[in-house]
């Protein structure tokens, strides 16, 4: 059995504080800081491996197997909802999914409301909560053009500081959940690697209540 | 019979049936087909909402079994006092969550039915428990009860939909999202951390149980405890002590199961290969007076145990237009007696892989370099 702890870390910066975090738990990898264009890290003295991937793909490594645990946003795992553990909320990387529309926009509900989003499942839950009949627009990119162009009456999608939609005369018009970063293991990774798992849940527990 | 080289799957199916025969379980085999109207019924009792359907000759809307207990128990009888005991391999078709499309997927499992006694529970833990370990030594069962999870969301008297949150987060090992749940919805702090407690505990039944014992405020119901503690304890000093975790994030759902259910790992497959429980909610359901427990395994999740072998075909031996037919059979005949497997063929494609290519000239067989 492959005793070494399979880490996926969400390229960016998110990434590099949740190493920051992993490193204090007891698990360093020094060659994680070389500036190179490697994607895999192993220290095997702690017997951990680290590897820095898409961060829309850490769900999906770490629900396969390829990674026992990973460090993901809130917004995937709602958008996936991959069959993982979710263990901790990391409190990093924090926004808010949101329902954002021109400054002028009227909610006219006697119409279906047009949906562009990055988002189809969260919006379809979203809505579907509400009971409202929605047309779902799946766009992959400047999600904030779609309402602008008259593509869709609304869109769905994460807001940090607000500050793009605000550009583009954009206002967030509904917080549909908040969103930050979690840490999420592999079902039975959990099982057979449970003493690690566990120690990386305590002392990143603990340094967030220190942090607090 | 010539020995033929199976994968970890192929070869465990007649040693699970040779198992199950053993402890008094009788095949059953069905028809591929079954009314599409049984699963309307009971469609939250199936893995995914999906299913094949066609129309039959006689205008019968018909499906292609996305579940085989179901159609099993549809045809169970009571009697009291005993139960009947079956097993069964036969495929289901099923949405696989990665492509998004239908998928074949094999399943072997057996399910005990009728008058339940606390042998049937424990008899039927046992071979789940043995199924796993003719996989892998280091196999896990988790178990769980549902008595204890219903007793904790019952006490917090929230209404279903809240519940249904709760069970999903329990089921994650999500214990910041629970929290935020119980606070939004007025749950008193006691309460939330006794759930978030059985959450994230996970581990041997002795340390679990000890954990469990010593939450302030207690569990709102001791009996399903004790009875958990009752079914662990059959197993000491059997040689499937070491394999079984308590583990609450296993959920089924409660409108069909209560009592015991439990999941199986095993190290290099990374889901769960095994899945069962108590589910007299769905007897009662279909009408009978009597319980049921069982599990099935999922074959399919084995290929990801066999190692890719690296080659078509043992020995590949070239020979030409010239070579003399019966001196060749002679040749790859006294390669077989060896134990090779042999490809006699006159080129070797590209990407055609042999683990050693031989020639035939001549009345002799040649290593080629």
């Amino acid at each position: 059995m492959n005793d070494m702890l399979n880490v996926a870390l969400p390229k960016g910066r998110l990434g590099e504080k949740a190493y920051a975090m992993m490193e204090t738990a007891g698990f360093p990898c020094p060659a994680i800081k070389e500036n190179n264009r490697k994607l895999i890290f192993e220290n095997e003295a702690v017997g951990v491996r680290y590897f820095w991937v898409k961060p829309s793909d850490v769900a999906i490594y770490v629900e396969r197997g390829a990674a026992d645990v990973g460090i993901v946003g809130k917004d995937i795992l709602l958008e996936y909802a991959p069959e993982v553990y979710e263990l901790l909320d990391l409190q990093m990387g924090k926004c808010r999914m949101a329902v954002a529309a021109k400054e002028d926009f009227h909610d006219d509900r006697r119409r279906t409301l047009v949906v562009a989003t990055k988002f189809t499942r969260i919006a379809q839950d979203y809505y579907a909560s509400l009971g409202r009949d929605i047309d779902i627009i799946h766009l992959n990119g400047s999600i904030e053009l779609a309402p602008i162009l008259g593509l869709s009456d609304v869109i769905v999608d994460i807001v940090e500081t607000g500050t793009t939609l605000r550009e583009n005369h954009l206002i967030p018009i509904e917080t549909i959940v908040p969103i930050s970063a979690r840490l999420i293991a592999n079902k039975a990774a959990f099982k057979f690697k449970n003493e690690k798992i566990e120690a990386i849940v305590q002392s990143m527990a603990k340094q967030l209540e220190e942090k607090a | 019979m010539e020995r033929v080289k199976l994968n970890t799957g192929e070869a465990l199916v007649p040693a699970l049936r040779a198992l199950y025969e053993r402890s008094g379980y009788s095949r059953y085999k069905m028809s591929k087909f079954e009314e599409y109207d049984l699963y309307v019924r009971n469609k939250d009792f199936l893995v995914s909402d999906s299913v094949i359907t066609f129309t039959d000759t006689n205008g019968r809307l018909m499906a292609l079994k996305p579940d085989v207990t179901l159609s099993i128990v549809k045809n169970s009888k009571d009697t009291p006092g005993f139960a009947q005991k079956v097993y069964y391999q036969e495929n289901v078709y099923r949405i696989s969550k990665g492509t998004a499309s239908f998928k074949e997927i094999e399943q072997v499992g057996l399910e005990c039915m009728g008058d339940l006694d606390a042998y049937c529970i424990f008899e039927v833990l046992s071979l789940a428990c043995e199924s796993l370990r003719m996989i892998s030594p280091d196999a896990v069962l988790d178990l769980s009860h549902l008595g204890i999870v219903s007793a904790l969301l019952d006490d917090l008297s929230q209404p279903p939909e809240v519940n249904e949150q709760l069970l999903k987060c329990l089921g994650e090992k999500n214990p910041h999202e629970l929290r935020r749940i119980c606070a939004e919805n007025g749950v008193v702090p006691e309460k939330t951390a006794r759930l978030v407690a059985l959450a994230e505990t996970y581990g041997p039944p002795a340390q679990v149980l000890q954990a469990l014992d010593a939450l302030d405020p207690p569990m709102p119901d001791r009996a399903p405890l004790d009875a958990l503690r009752t079914l662990v304890g059959w197993f000491d000093g059997t040689p499937y002590a070491g394999m079984l975790r308590l583990d609450f994030s296993v959920v089924s759902a409660m409108k069909y199961y209560n009592g015991v259910v439990f999941k199986g790992f095993v190290p290099g497959v990374p889901e769960s290969i095994l899945s069962g429980g108590q589910y007299d909610h769905l007897m009662k359901k279909l009408h009978r007076a009597s319980g049921a427990i069982g599990f099935a395994m999922y074959l399919d999740l084995l290929e990801r145990f066999d190692r890719c072998d690296p080659y078509d075909v043992d020995t590949v031996l070239l020979y030409d237009e010239t070579a003399d037919l019966n001196g060749l059979m002679a040749a790859v005949a006294g390669l077989q007696a060896d134990g090779c497997a042999v490809s006699a063929q006159r080129t070797l494609p590209e990407k055609f892989r042999a683990r050693r290519v031989l020639q035939y000239k001549d009345g002799e067989v040649i290593p080629v370099e």
